[in-house]
C-alpha cells in the first residue's frame, strides 16, 4: 500500500513517500520516514515487504558510507545506483530475496546534473525524469506525462508533486494521509513542507 | 455398504455392467443417436456427461474461463478498455478508445465503444462487448416505445434506471458491463454510471475500464465546470490519449462525442500514435504539438551549471 513519487527539475530532485507503516488492516505508525539519506547528495525512498525494506535500506546506507570513508569521496549517483541495483539483482537469486522497490534521487556535483533512478525488486533499473511506486503510479504517471517539466524551478516542481498527491488522495481508496518530501540539489539534502 | 463398494470397485459385477455400457456408447457414432426406435438411450441406463479426464475437472475448466472476477462467468471476456464521460457548462463530452483485447492479443483496433442509443442518448461500452451492445440497443427500443406512449422524450435518469433495473434482474448470471449513459434532457446535460452489479450513480465525471486510472490522472487535473467547448473536447481527447499511452489494454484510436441541447455530435476519430507525435491535427483546442512527453520536453534539460566566468575578467587578469 506504500505510495512514493519522485521528479527532477532544474538542478534538483524531489522525492516523496507516504509516512504510514501498516500491518494487515492496522495503521501501526503515522510518521515513519521512508526516505534515507545515503550521502551528502543522495536520497533513497524505499517501499515493499515490511522488514525487508528497512533492513535492505540500512545495508545500503552502511556500505555507501563505508565507500566514502575508505575513499574520502562519495559515490556519484550513477555509480551508487548501479551498485544498489546489483545488490538487489544478486539478492533476487539468493535463498531469501529482498522484496524492495526504490526511487534513487541524487545530484551530481561535478556535472551539475540531477539524477533519478527507478529500481524495482527484480533489479530493473531505469533512468527517468519522474517516477512512482505503488498504487499511486496508476494515477500519477499519466498526470506527470502531462505536467512534468524538466526545467521547472523548485516551486513549480513542488506544485506538480502536490498535484500527484492530491490526485491520489482524491481517487485511491486506500490513499495515505501524510507524505514526507525531501529535495536534493547542489546545497545538499533538506526536508520541505508542501 | 455393499452398494457403496459395488459402485467404486473395478472388479464387481456392477462395474462389469458399467464398463459394458461405456463400450456400447463408444461403439455408436453420434449420427446414430436416437435412431434405435426410441429405445436406444433407455437400453444404456441414465445418460451422463463426459468430463475432462484430469485430476480436478473444475480447476481445469477455471484455467480456461474468466471467473476469477465473476465465478458465474463462463467465457473469457474483453476487459481492457478506457472510456470517459463528463458534464460541463457546454454539455457532455464522451470519449473512448477503440481497442479490443482477448488476453494479450489485440483482437481489434477499430471497435465502436460509443453506442448511439438515439439522437439524444449515448452509451459507452466497457466489459463484455456483446452485453453492452445488445442491452444498450435494446434500451434504445424501450426509449422509443416510451416516446410513443408518453409523447415525450425519456429522461436520462429514467433511461439509465431502466438499464440498471434490467441488468440487476440478471445479477449473478454472468453479465459484464460498465457503462455511462449520457445525454441531454429537460434538466440539462446528464451522466449516469451503470454497471452489471446493479450500481447506478449520477455524477459529473466518470471513467471506466482498465485505463481509467490513467485517464482520471489527466482528467481530474484539467477539469472544471466552466470549460469552453474546445477546452472540454481537448481534455477528453487528451485523457484517452494518456490511457492509451500508459495502459497496454487500451489504445489505437479515440472516438470523441459532444452532447448539446440539440443532441449528440460526433467530433472525430483520432489516432493515438499520431496524437503522441504530431497532435490531434487541425481541430479546435489542439495544442499544435504532439502530446507525448518526449515530444513536449524536447531540448529541455535539468542540469544547472554555474554561469561561466565573464570573459573580460580573464583578459584583465592576463
Amino acid at each position: 500500500m506504500d505510495v512514493s513519487f519522485a521528479l527532477t527539475g532544474k538542478g534538483y530532485v524531489l522525492v516523496a513517500a507516504d509516512t504510514t507503516a501498516a500491518r494487515s488492516i492496522v495503521k501501526m505508525k503515522g510518521d515513519e520516514d521512508k526516505i534515507k539519506s545515503l550521502g551528502p547528495h543522495l536520497l533513497m525512498a524505499y517501499s515493499g515487504e515490511p522488514g525487508d525494506t528497512v533492513n535492505f535500506a540500512e545495508y545500503i546506507e552502511r556500505n555507501i558510507r563505508l565507500y566514502q570513508i575508505r575513499n574520502l569521496y562519495p559515490l556519484r549517483p550513477p555509480s551508487a545506483a548501479s551498485w544498489i541495483r546489483r545488490s538487489l539483482a544478486d539478492s533476487l537469486r539468493s535463498r531469501s530475496p529482498y522484496s524492495v522497490n526504490l526511487l534513487l534521487g541524487g545530484y551530481d556535483t561535478s556535472t551539475y546534473t540531477p539524477h533519478l533512478y527507478w529500481i524495482d525488486y527484480l533489479g530493473t533499473m531505469a533512468t527517468v525524469p519522474f517516477a512512482a511506486h505503488g498504487y499511486g503510479s496508476y494515477f500519477a504517471l499519466s498526470l506527470l506525462d502531462r505536467y512534468h517539466d524538466p526545467e521547472a524551478p523548485l516551486e513549480e516542481g513542488l506544485a506538480t508533486l502536490k498535484r500527484c498527491i492530491d490526485e491520489v488522495s482524491k481517487r485511491l481508496v486506500v490513499a495515505p494521509g501524510k507524505y514526507k518530501v525531501k529535495v536534493v540539489d547542489k546545497d545538499g539534502i533538506r526536508e520541505v513542507e508542501l | 455398504m455393499n452398494t457403496f463398494i459395488d459402485r467404486f470397485s473395478t472388479t464387481s459385477a456392477a462395474s462389469q455392467v458399467r464398463k459394458l455400457k461405456e463400450q456400447e456408447e463408444d461403439e455408436f457414432s453420434d449420427a446414430a443417436w436416437g435412431s434405435e426406435a426410441g429405445f436406444g438411450n433407455l437400453a444404456k441406463g441414465i445418460p451422463s456427461f463426459s468430463v475432462p479426464s484430469v485430476h480436478d475437472p473444475t480447476a481445469f475448466l477455471r484455467l480456461h474461463t474468466d471467473d476469477h472476477a465473476d465465478p458465474n462467468c463462463r467465457i473469457k471476456i474483453q476487459h481492457g478498455t478506457t472510456t470517459l464521460a463528463f458534464r460541463f457548462q457546454g454539455g457532455v463530452i464522451v470519449a473512448v478508445d477503440s481497442r479490443a483485447t482477448a488476453g494479450s492479443y489485440i483482437a481489434s483496433g477499430t471497435v465502436k465503444k460509443v453506442i448511439e442509443i438515439n439522437p439524444y442518448l449515448l452509451g459507452t461500452m466497457a466489459g463484455g462487448a456483446a452485453d453492452c451492445q445488445y442491452w444498450e440497443t435494446y434500451l434504445g427500443i424501450q426509449c422509443r416505445l416510451h416516446e410513443l406512449r408518453n409523447r415525450e422524450r425519456i429522461s436520462v435518469a429514467a433511461a439509465s434506471k431502466y438499464l440498471s433495473n434490467l441488468v440487476y434482474s440478471y445479477k449473478g448470471m454472468g453479465l459484464s458491463m460498465g457503462t455511462m449513459i449520457c445525454g441531454w434532457d429537460k434538466t440539462g446535460p446528464a451522466v449516469y454510471y451503470v454497471d452489471s452489479d446493479g450500481t447506478r450513480l449520477k455524477g459529473d465525471l466518470f471513467s471506466v475500464g482498465s485505463g481509467s486510472t490513467f485517464a482520471y490522472g489527466v482528467l481530474d487535473q484539467g477539469y472544471h465546470w466552466d470549460l469552453t467547448d474546445e477546452e472540454a473536447q481537448e481534455l477528453g481527447r487528451r485523457s484517452i490519449y494518456a490511457a492509451g499511452h500508459r495502459d497496454a489494454f487500451s489504445g489505437n484510436t479515440c472516438n470523441l462525442y459532444h452532447v448539446k441541447e440539440d443532441g449528440w455530435n460526433f467530433i472525430g476519430n483520432f489516432d493515438i500514435s499520431k496524437m503522441h507525435y504530431e497532435g490531434p491535427g487541425n481541430v479546435p483546442g489542439a495544442p499544435g504539438t504532439g502530446y507525448g512527453y518526449d515530444v513536449r520536453v524536447l531540448g529541455r534539460n535539468s542540469s544547472n551549471p554555474p554561469p561561466p566566468e565573464a570573459a573580460p575578467a580573464v583578459a584583465a587578469h592576463a
